[in-house]
């Protein structure tokens, strides 16, 4: 990533407190197992990071760490790619209200809270990039944004930008029960896709009004912020996030992308197992949930633990969420343990907490594995990830520490206790400290 | 269910008279002949009896439906034709020590919905064996897990919501599973007692007044029918009868309660009325630890990957852990979920808890032993020890791991479900 304004801000507002130090300083991990994700892992490794990102990474004796050097011994632990959460709610997220089913111009950027303290539960569960959506309730309910889970004082702290400065997110969209209400919301299915069709129809007009205008601001269409955002959606410069269940629901996801050539990945899919081969064929990521008993409402009443395998089997991009608060952000190595148990590999488990979910928001060249060039976004570990009994003990997100369990502030985020759900400006110590000056 | 071990056991009480000798050969002949007679053994590298230490190389033997001896396979020789299942650990049948599966359907529409009766705060005469489903859904997927014995009934929600019950997860009926019709009566305070479009109770403080009047009456109804002179008794109340039960120690008062305040406000009804608590959820016990233990009462924790929000934004995944180290009995539950997961399962609580703080030992037991005392089943279930249900969970691995699959489940000495979950 060229140097962002959001990264150059933040340090800006980091100076402070020496972090800036700390990211001039290179950072040598030494003697840890690590977990690159898409290399093969290195028993005894060394990793180093330098202005946030990562410089160099490979076996001990064939790592030259650099002079100047911070060492860190990490013997016995593990290190691995910071996790990445597909789909979250934390930050008090708010989407489209209740006018209309169909609000492509809400951005979830007008709705965050950046100190919630689902923010740093989500740092303690090891999780450095978030895909914060608005709510299921509505056939499209916003833009989403992905967000780096810095220590942010604002929302601003916390975006991530594309190379032309664009902010990165994607459009959240749902189809089944959740977004059938009483008009102007569908009352059916075909409805609903009815709906959703007229107005992509309605996006290719105006892309089609701008691409005759041909740069002449006299012939340009006026400026219309729902459908400059669906152009976004076909122009496969926005991902569509699409919340689905029920088999006959994936399928009208697929019918629709192919139709209007938009990009999407299916969201928690259910029934993703029954219709796996069309899944795989279509060539469209599942970003899945495990969650522990089938049912809760009627779309997902045969929820399985097994749908990681069949669909892994099946050839499809499998990566995982936490719908945080449906699951919680600090146990989101779990789904990945319990796809495992139902018969998913485990490479391509942790390939879906980190480089799945990286692909699937089009970030794969920045973050979801340890590669030189990366952002120095990771994990230390206690012991395997898959094991219930591991404990993250570090997040480090763009070289900068945002979590430690031997903090007593920060364990008190892993683990709960009194003032734990608090915005982390109400923390007495956060004030006394004047990181507000 | 006593029904099903006796047509599994034809001739329970005959097989070590000396007298019956030649009976038992004929019979363990019929035994090769017959599955659905065999006896079964199993053999466990582990075998946690929760009735003392870890048995390296243990050997389970259940014969007629109950636990006829354990221990070390040098010890223990297994009868020759009889079923044997093996596995790397053997646990006793888990215990699930507050749920709402059963009364709850998975589907979550109104018609499987029946843990909650909203038309007034207090019901304490509703029972739960009326609304159980034997057959739904969730009851098999808990099963699946190991998890052998429930204590379900009426949800938190009400001030007073009703009974609750204890029953095996097996059986097509309510009859056929259930082993106490009336297990506890459940009674919430806090938030999720306030009454619904402005009824009472309002408040926590009108809360407990309501509570004072109902056992101020329940006392008052069960002197006048003790003292009324024969076919003069005041007319049978069934509201006030469960509380008299209540009065007189045969049930618990079952109160969840997450904010130390109202936690306190359980130990004093219990103290001035002279009451059996239990305490329930209890997110922020560990602000009240000493009040407890004074108290001498149990809690059944909350489950510990709850979502930490209103009333339980404070709860911590070490509750288990520090109450436990204090000396307060302790047991998990899967507790009662409104939406995705419809229900948890209480291993998968006990393994975020053996995460935090709690030792391996200490979680296992508040999902066996513990929880079958603290449900006053402990003669029945909760260990391995001879005389006990024949209820065991076998797993590929250690229990609390993601990656372990529960391989086989045993309730009453029937093997009731082998698929590996």
């Amino acid at each position: 990533m060229k140097m962002s304004v959001s990264l150059a801000t933040l340090m800006g507002l980091m100076l402070w407190s020496g972090l800036v130090r700390a990211q001039e300083t290179p950072q040598a991990f030494i003697g840890a197992r690590l977990i690159p994700i898409t290399s093969p892992d290195i028993a005894d490794g060394v990793l180093v990071v330098h202005r946030g990102k990562i410089v160099a990474i490979g076996p001990a004796d064939s790592v030259t760490i650099p002079a100047d050097a911070q060492r860190h011994d990490v013997r016995g632990r593990i290190i691995m790619p910071g996790l990445v959460d597909t789909h979250s709610h934390i930050g008090e997220v708010e989407g489209a209200d209740a006018s209309a089913p169909i609000q492509p111009d809400i951005r979830v950027l007008d709705a965050i809270n950046a100190l919630d303290d689902r923010i740093q539960k989500a740092q303690a569960g090891g999780i450095t990039t978030a895909n914060v959506m608005p709510g299921s309730g509505h056939l499209m309910s916003g833009q989403t944004l992905y967000l780096k889970l810095r220590d942010g004082r604002t929302i601003d702290d916390l975006l991530i930008r594309y190379d032309d400065g664009r902010i990165a997110g994607g459009m959240k969209m749902a189809n089944g029960t959740n977004s059938r209400r009483k008009p102007p919301f569908p009352g059916t299915r075909a409805k609903s896709a009815a709906l959703v069709r007229a107005e992509f129809v309605k996006a290719q007009e105006y892309r089609e009004k701008i691409r005759r205008a041909a740069g002449n601001p006299e012939k340009m269409p006026p400026r219309d912020l729902r459908m400059e955002a669906l152009v976004e959606v076909l122009e496969g410069k926005r991902i569509v996030h699409h919340h689905t269940h029920r088999h006959d629901d994936i399928l009208t996801v697929l019918r629709l992308a192919e139709e209007f050539g938009f990009r999407v990945v299916l969201h928690h899919a259910s029934d993703a197992w029954k219709v796996a081969d069309r899944i795989a064929a279509a060539g469209v990521p599942c970003s899945i949930i495990v969650v522990d008993s089938p049912g809760g409402k009627l779309e997902a009443k045969d929820v399985s633990f097994k749908t990681g395998a069949v669909l892994e089997r099946a050839g499809v991009l499998v990566g995982f969420h936490t719908d945080d608060a449906i699951t919680d952000s600090r146990l989101f190595f779990r789904q990945a343990g319990l796809a495992v148990r139902a018969g998913m590999s485990r490479e391509k488990a942790l390939y879906g907490l980190t480089m799945a979910g990286a692909r699937m928001l089009d970030l794969q060249d920045r973050i979801g594995s340890l590669e030189v060039g990366k952002d120095a976004d990771f994990i230390i570990l206690s012991g395997d990830p898959l094991s219930v009994y591991t404990k993250v003990l570090e997040t480090w997100v763009e070289g900068v520490k945002v979590f430690d369990r031997s903090d007593p502030r920060d364990r008190l985020y892993a683990v709960g206790g009194y003032g734990a759900s608090r915005d982390r400006t109400n923390s007495a110590e956060y004030i006394a400290e004047e990181e507000w000056e | 269910m006593n029904g099903e071990r006796l047509m599994t056991s034809p001739c329970a009480g005959k097989w070590s008279s000396p007298r019956g000798r030649l009976v038992l050969a004929s019979l363990i002949l019929l035994a090769w002949a017959s599955p659905i007679w065999a006896q079964l053994a199993v053999r466990g590298e582990t075998v946690y009896t929760m009735a003392g230490p870890p048995i390296a190389d243990g050997v389970v033997l259940i014969k007629d439906g109950r636990i006829e001896r354990v221990g070390p396979a040098s010890e223990v020789r297994i009868p020759r034709g009889w079923q044997v299942l093996t596995a790397k650990v053997v646990t006793p049948g888990l215990i699930d020590a507050h749920t709402v599966v059963g009364l709850s359907g998975y589907l979550n529409q109104p018609q499987d919905q029946d843990q909650l009766e909203r038309s007034s705060p207090i019901q304490p005469e509703l029972r739960a064996i009326d609304a159980y489903n034997a057959r739904e859904r969730l009851i098999e997927w808990v099963r699946g897990f190991g998890v052998t014995t429930i204590h379900t009934g009426h949800a938190p929600g009400n001030l007073i919501s009703g009974q609750t019950m204890i029953v095996k997860t097996r059986g097509q009926t309510v009859d056929e599973a259930v082993i106490v019709p009336t297990a506890m009566v459940a009674a919430t305070l806090g938030d999720a007692a306030r009454g619904q479009q402005g009824k009472s109770p309002g408040t926590r403080a009108k809360m407990m007044a309501m509570l004072r009047a109902e056992f101020v009456k329940a006392r008052e109804y069960a002197e006048k029918r003790a003292r009324a002179e024969a076919g003069k008794q005041p007319p049978r109340d069934l509201h006030k009868d469960v509380l008299v039960r209540v009065l007189n120690k045969e049930l618990p008062l079952l109160i969840t309660a997450h904010r130390a305040r109202d936690i306190l406000s359980a130990l004093r009804l219990a103290e001035e009325f002279d009451i059996r608590l239990v305490l329930d959820g209890a997110a922020e016990a560990y602000l009240v630890i000493d009040e407890i233990r004074q108290a001498g009462v149990p809690v059944i924790v909350h489950p510990t990957m709850a979502r930490a929000f209103g009333e339980r934004e404070n709860l911590s995944m070490e509750t288990a852990a520090t109450l436990r180290h204090a000396g307060i009995p302790i047991a998990l539950q899967s507790g009662y979920e409104t939406y995705v997961p419809k229900t948890r399962v209480v291993l998968f609580e006990a393994a975020i808890a053996a995460a935090n703080g709690l030792s391996f030992e200490e979680a296992l037991a508040s999902i066996t032993i513990d929880a079958a005392r603290i449900l006053g089943i402990a003669d029945r279930v909760g260990s391995l020890e001879p005389g006990k249900d024949g209820d065991l969970a076998l797993f590929d691995g250690d229990p609390f791991e993601y990656t372990t699959h529960c391989i086989g489940v045993i309730i009453e000495g029937d093997i009731v479900s082998r698929e590996a979950r």
